[in-house]
């Protein structure tokens, strides 16, 4: 019998020199591990930049979104579509509203900065009296009517989006504008504090759209204040905004403080920065590409194959009698 | 001290380099690309295709502004991940946002210089690409391999200019990334004047001692 254990056969015995290799190893796979989750990170993070992931931490939603009796409305308007609207998530994590961010996602982060109670918005220039409104005042005199529209943005995507506000007309009627009101200029508000990008320089702020008059009492212009039964969240132009369905999406004014009547067409805030790609007019137009691309077609959010682009948007019963005789490739 | 052995380099760029690319096609699956996944994923990918091809244009700078030889050894994978971003870039572009629509494509090739300039940056890429092995510097010979290879420069400042001409006001990341290039560029520019201003001195001491 042995007393002693018998040692390990020989082949069983680490070389010396693999053994010594046993850190390096350990050390080359550690570095390994940290260099490829360090570079994957930074570059995820990098190239999300300015991309449209949804927002990290969506804003609240307006109360009567959850639970609450959502608004009255008055009436279901005309020139209603029977495509299907866009989802809340979609109309209000996908915006341009340049005051909140650049890109798509952050005016849904920021849109709560938008204090809309009390608003009032200044009527001035060509009209029997300036006078300064207020929402509630605005509410009370049109009530509120759904207008489910189609939105078509000048870089060929677009939503179906079921407004609620009252006709631009009725308030241009109302407010019984002079003779020499040709044109009407909308304001957006001007105070980085709510709209904290104005900080920056990208476009001249406040940012300013005009219609021509008989543009603004055409039935289809609207000034929105809700969607989906509620109040319009801060990224979507809270509390009031222009809809204006047969032109490219950044007609649509948002956040509004000042309605202007005047004689002159007024210069615009797309057109002043890029006078090339974006015109007064900017009505939607499959035949006059912007520079960049092509607006034959467009993608409807929330759909995978495109879609043919109508001329405008598919209002043109509406409102090609309007440009009747105008170079729409000219005036664009 | 033994030299560091850097043989988990390049597995490690090559994993970290696909981690956006899987990090994309998880969000795309999941639906977290927001309501535009397609243009979402579209622009991710160019600019990682431009990510990629600044850090392969930046591995010889950094060799000369710190004496790392460390980047010269990724510099091919950096190169080869940009190329493989520009396919994906291009195929997404093709397939999924146009619909494969390959004339309504040809015609925004010919008629868009943003288009035209990413389009030859890709064209570009492909003869880097094919002879980006070994064995293709001994095919060509070094220096044709060489002259061939400084195609990438241009490549670079198409793929910025193919930036700049897209976005819409803030021009602020197109003009970061055309500055990595252009300190590249200058810091090159530097070092070759060096290498040439030391060999007329080497030159000139050898004829004053003769």
């Amino acid at each position: 019998m042995r007393s002693t254990p018998p040692s390990p056969p020989s082949t069983e015995i680490t070389a010396p020199a693999l053994y010594a290799r046993r850190r390096e190893f350990i050390k080359s796979g550690a570095l390994f591990v940290a260099t490829s989750a360090a570079l994957g990170a930074g570059l995820t993070s990098l190239s999300s930049l300015g991309g449209a992931d949804p927002p990290l931490r969506p804003g609240p939603l307006p109360p009567t979104i959850n639970g609450a009796a959502p608004w009255h409305i008055g009436k279901r308007g005309q020139f209603g579509t029977t495509e299907a609207p866009n989802s809340y998530e979609e109309i209000t994590t996908y915006n341009n509203y340049y005051e909140l961010g650049l890109s798509k996602s952050e005016p849904a982060t920021l849109g709560f900065r938008i204090k809309p109670h009390p608003w009032t918005v200044h009527v001035t220039g060509e009209v029997a009296e300036e006078r300064t409104l207020d929402v509630d005042t605005l509410i009370g005199w049109f009530g509120l009517e759904e207008r489910v529209y189609r939105m078509r943005c000048v870089e060929a995507w677009s939503m179906v989006i079921p407004w609620l506000g009252f006709p631009l007309a009725d308030l241009v009627k109302r407010l019984a504008p002079t003779s020499r009101a040709k044109y009407v200029r909308f304001t957006t508000l001007l105070d980085p504090e709510q709209l904290p990008n104005q900080e920056s320089h990208v476009l001249s702020w406040p940012y300013v759209e005009g219609l021509r008059i008989d543009e603004a009492t055409n039935p289809l212009a609207f000034l929105a204040l809700g969607l989906y039964g509620a109040p319009l969240p801060g990224q979507n132009g809270a509390p009031l905004r222009l809809v204006v369905p047969w032109k490219y999406g950044f007609k649509g004014g948002k956040s509004l403080v000042e309605i202007r009547f005047q004689e002159h067409q007024p210069e615009t805030t797309w057109s002043r920065s890029a006078p090339s790609e974006y015109g007064f007019y900017a009505n939607v137009n499959p035949a006059v590409d912007h520079p960049r691309w092509s607006q034959a077609t467009e993608r409807r959010i929330g759909e995978f194959s495109r879609r043919k682009t109508l001329p405008f948007n598919g209002y043109a019963e509406q409102v090609a009698e309007l440009y009747r005789g105008m170079d729409l490739a000219r005036y664009f | 001290m033994a030299k560091p052995r850097l043989n988990w380099l390049v597995p490690a760029t090559i994993t970290g380099a696909l981690i956006p690319f899987a990090s994309i096609a998880w969000r795309l699956l999941r639906h977290r690309l927001g309501a535009n996944p397609i243009a979402t994923a579209l622009n991710q990918i160019g600019l990682l295709s431009l990510i990629f091809l600044c850090a392969s244009l930046s591995c010889t700078p950094l060799k000369i502004a710190f004496t790392w030889n460390w980047p010269l050894r990724i510099r091919r994978t950096l190169g080869l991940c940009a190329f493989f971003s520009v396919g994906l870039h291009f195929l997404v572009y093709l397939v999924l946002d146009q619909d494969l629509a390959v004339l309504a494509v040809a015609r925004d090739v010919l008629k868009r210089p943003f288009i035209a300039v990413g389009f030859v940056a890709f064209l570009l890429l492909l003869p880097l690409a094919v002879t980006s092995r070994k064995g293709s510097v001994a095919r060509l010979g070094f220096s044709r391999w060489q002259l061939l290879h400084r195609l990438a420069y241009l490549i670079g400042v198409l793929a910025v200019l193919h930036f700049y001409l897209r976005v819409k006001a803030d021009h602020t990341q197109p003009i970061l990334y055309g500055l990595v290039l252009g300190l590249g560029f200058i810091l090159r520019g530097a070092a070759k004047l060096k290498k040439s201003r030391d060999i007329r001195l080497r030159a000139s001491s050898h004829s004053a001692a003769a």
